[in-house]
């Protein structure tokens, strides 16, 4: 017998901190695996972002750094510029890149970095307690919004990969989800395109992934899973936007 | 011919695994892992299909597939 689905090598073999169900563990898989398959992990640069996934440089086992809230675009761009031998991407969740982190994620992208970004997109502050993010859904409770996100008030979810289209900078942005394996497959193809896209120098590529985040949904990890599919993606469209 | 092998002291207990696996091969085990929660056990009566779906959908990576 062979073993055809394995650990993947880059990423190591120990317990993370992530919540039972938490996309964050799927989506680090994707990133190894495109790493591995790539064979980049020699010249891989990641920027681990504030948020949950803070210390996903634990977790990967090749070259991390780590950015102040929101601006790992602003790092990323900085170790492109002085290494641009080096595969640089940053992974990064919707309260560091669609909140704190708009202004470097707009002008990273208008200046067409040659940059990969993963943008986890779980419509909710994880760390910090489940507070309205600015993916947040119209009528989603969340700490902050108890009664639900008046849209009057709040204002409504911000749809940052298709703002990002717009600008000529941009080459290429999908939305992907990780509510099934089948969509998951997807997510990863996407995933590698948009290494492949940095390593033919193409420009500034974005993959954002629709994550479970159990916890903070008051769900359970299959039926976040299943409010992927029926709810966040009818706000969230998947596919590819550019 | 295919099967599975699970690291049941990584499993968190999400049971993500449980739902996709087209021939129900997967279940709860009734004792505990280290961390105290039920993880998830491979019952194997030669029909696994090594679709891998549960290995990808692991978020603990705690799932290998043999084919």
């Amino acid at each position: 017998m062979d073993k055809i689905y394995a650990h993947p090598g880059s990423l190591r073999n120990t317990t993370t901190h992530y919540c039972p169900g938490c996309g964050h563990g799927i989506a680090h898989k994707l990133v190894c695996q495109v790493i591995d398959e790539l064979a980049i992990r020699e010249s891989v640069i990641a920027i681990a972002p504030v948020g949950c996934a803070v210390l996903a440089y634990d977790y990967w086992d090749f070259d991390c750094t780590e950015a102040a809230h929101g601006r790992a675009l602003a790092v990323a761009t900085a170790i492109k510029r002085v290494r641009p031998q080096n595969i640089v991407f940053t992974y990064q969740g919707d309260g560091d890149l669609a909140a704190i982190g708009t202004n470097e994620t707009i002008h990273a992208a208008n200046r067409g970095e040659n940059l990969t970004v993963i943008f986890i997109n779980n419509a909710v502050y994880g760390m910090t307690g489940g507070q309205m993010a600015p993916t947040t859904l119209a009528g989603q409770k969340t700490a902050t919004t108890p009664l639900g996100r008046d849209v009057k008030i709040q204002g409504y979810p911000l749809k940052i990969s298709e703002l990002l289209t717009q600008l000529p900078g941009v080459c290429y942005v999908e939305r992907v989800s990780l509510q099934s394996p089948t969509e998951i497959i997807k997510a990863k193809k996407a995933i590698k395109l948009a290494f492949e896209n940095q390593i033919n120098k193409a420009g500034f590529s974005l993959v954002e992934v629709l994550s479970p985040c159990p916890t903070y949904w008051g769900l359970s990890p299959v039926k976040s899973m299943a409010w992927i599919k029926d709810v966040m993606s009818k706000e969230f469209p998947l596919g590819r936007i550019k | 011919m295919a099967k599975i092998t699970i690291d049941k002291e990584k499993c968190k207990g999400c049971f993500l695994c449980v739902g996709v696996c087209p021939k129900a091969r997967i279940k709860a085990e009734k004792t505990l892992n280290k961390k105290g929660v039920n993880p998830v056990t491979f019952e194997d009566k030669g029909d696994c299909l090594g679709c891998s779906f549960c290995a990808i959908i692991c978020p603990d990576c705690c799932i290998e597939v043999y084919k």
